[in-house]
């Protein structure tokens, strides 16, 4: 499975810097989204993992859209991961 | 639109454009609440503010804007604090309410005080290259701030147009849209922005509308069964304050904590009491110029393990010092020009229950250079 991930409102900074990724799981063909999450905490963030995950979840502040709605329309956490799908992972903005 | 009545909540980045473009269109009432002075800084984005206004009240100034644009336009200035103490009655004499604030606090407080109210909220935000934009408490099946973000975030995770910066397009697209949410709703027109949220990276030039999931019912504040009926402590609750600003350190911390340059010259550093004098700057800030014998310790970096023992080192052994950083770095989060005290016990400022006491020097490395060392560098 092929998953395209895209970081935004700052959030990039954590993951090398870079807005778009895509991750590719070949002997996959699901997965569950916590799963991806950790999975992207342990091998892709270099240092402050926790700016990311909290409690085994996405920590508060960090909007979720699973192919551009929000996750809570689809489960959340709990989300099954499937090919093809598009992670948005958006860093809530306070400033003005 | 003359029987409009539009509160904007911060007469900044956003408030600039939202306040001239409702101005412009004819909205009959315009309330701006905002406790800062216009400076200098400020003026490549906050567009409503001019170089021959720094000092003034940044509403008042705000007010005179939309004075010179249309003279029809009622303008109401609320100079003073947003918080849990004024917001109710102040949003409640308006239709539509503009969160134009630079905090997540004053956000919190906002969608409350709107929920309570009954108000619909045009909620806008940016950061550097970034911004947000959505309409909260429009429709029955409309999401609140907090049935999004139920959690505040963890108070270091949040950056500061202060901090961070933000570029004056940015703040003048996202208010400008806010304008737009604002007298789509006032016209009673089709297409209001409740329910999505509209995603604007104006680095990648890509706007992104999503959907947002519905109003949940189990929502502390626009559910059910709602556990708040009235306004609560913004600050406690986020751990983080009203205000961004950095010259107000008088509003967050007890004035007896506060000293000031000369007092702080005279008493203890001439006469060499013991204390430690922590300068909170960047490092390398902190490189470029620094008072004799003090140490840094960047604030973002007060609350590590490592600097906590050292600072323990410097003075006895005292257990509290921990928590204390812990509330200090929470309260002073922003406050870039800041030097910090830590007296031994021996101290002429002792506290009775601690013999450690942390104070505040009132103006920083600009007093210092204003008062004490004229030949101090100021940049």
């Amino acid at each position: 499975m092929k998953v395209k991930i895209e970081m935004t409102g700052g959030l990039e900074i954590l993951f090398k810097n870079q807005k778009n990724h895509t991750y590719e799981f070949k002997d996959r063909d699901t997965m569950p989204l916590r799963e991806l999450v950790v999975w992207m905490r342990d091998t892709q963030i270099q240092e402050r993992p926790e700016l990311f995950v909290e409690d085994s979840t996405v920590r508060p502040g960090i909007l979720v859209l699973i192919n551009d709605a929000d996750w809570e329309l689809d489960g959340g956490i709990e989300y099954i991961v499937e090919d093809g799908d598009t992670l948005s992972f958006i860093s809530t903005l306070h400033g003005g | 639109m003359l029987k409009a009545k539009v509160l904007i909540v911060g007469a900044g980045g956003l408030g600039c454009p939202v306040a001239l473009y409702l101005a412009c269109a004819g909205v009959g009432t315009i309330g701006i609440v905002d406790y800062d002075a216009v400076e200098l800084g400020n003026l490549h984005r906050q567009v409503g503010h001019t170089e021959s206004r720094q000092g003034v009240s940044k509403a008042e100034s705000l007010a005179m804007s939309i004075k010179e644009r249309n003279s029809d336009i009622q303008t109401i200035v609320h100079e003073t604090m947003f918080t849990s103490d004024t917001a109710m009655e102040i949003v409640q004499h308006y239709d539509i309410v503009i969160d134009a604030s630079d905090n997540v606090a004053t956000r919190y407080l906002c969608n409350d005080c709107c929920i309570l109210a009954g108000k619909p909220l045009v909620s806008g935000s940016a950061l550097k290259w970034d911004g947000q934009l959505t309409v909260y408490n429009y429709g029955p099946t409309c999401p609140c701030y907090r049935c999004i973000f139920p959690t505040p975030p963890p108070a270091d995770t949040v950056t500061k147009c202060s901090d961070g910066g933000v570029l004056g397009p940015i703040v003048g697209v996202i208010g400008s849209m806010q304008a737009l949410e604002a007298i789509k709703i006032i016209s009673k027109v089709d297409g209001v922005l409740a329910g999505r949220l509209v995603i604007y990276d104006g680095q990648q030039a890509t706007f992104k509308t999503v959907r947002l999931r519905t109003r949940r019912p189990n929502c502390v504040v626009c559910g059910d069964a709602p556990t708040i009926t009235q306004l609560i402590d913004y600050t406690q609750f986020c751990q983080s304050p009203y205000s961004e600003s950095s010259g107000k350190a008088a509003d967050r911390i007890d004035t007896n904590l506060i000293v000031s340059c000369k007092d702080y010259h005279q008493h203890v550093y001439t006469t060499n009491s013991p204390h430690i004098l922590l300068d909170v700057r960047p490092k390398i800030q902190f490189d470029i110029c620094s008072i004799p014998n003090s140490i840094n310790i960047p604030v973002d970096e007060l609350n590590k393990s490592d600097n906590i023992n050292k600072i323990d080192q410097l003075i006895s052994h005292d257990s509290s010092l921990p928590s204390m950083l812990q509330k200090l770095t929470n309260q002073y989060h922003h406050l870039i020009l800041l030097l910090i005290l830590i007296f031994h016990s021996d101290c002429m400022y002792r506290e009775k229950e601690s013999n450690v006491v942390i104070k505040h020097i009132r103006d920083g490395l600009l007093g210092w250079s204003d008062d004490i060392d004229p030949s101090f560098p100021i940049y």
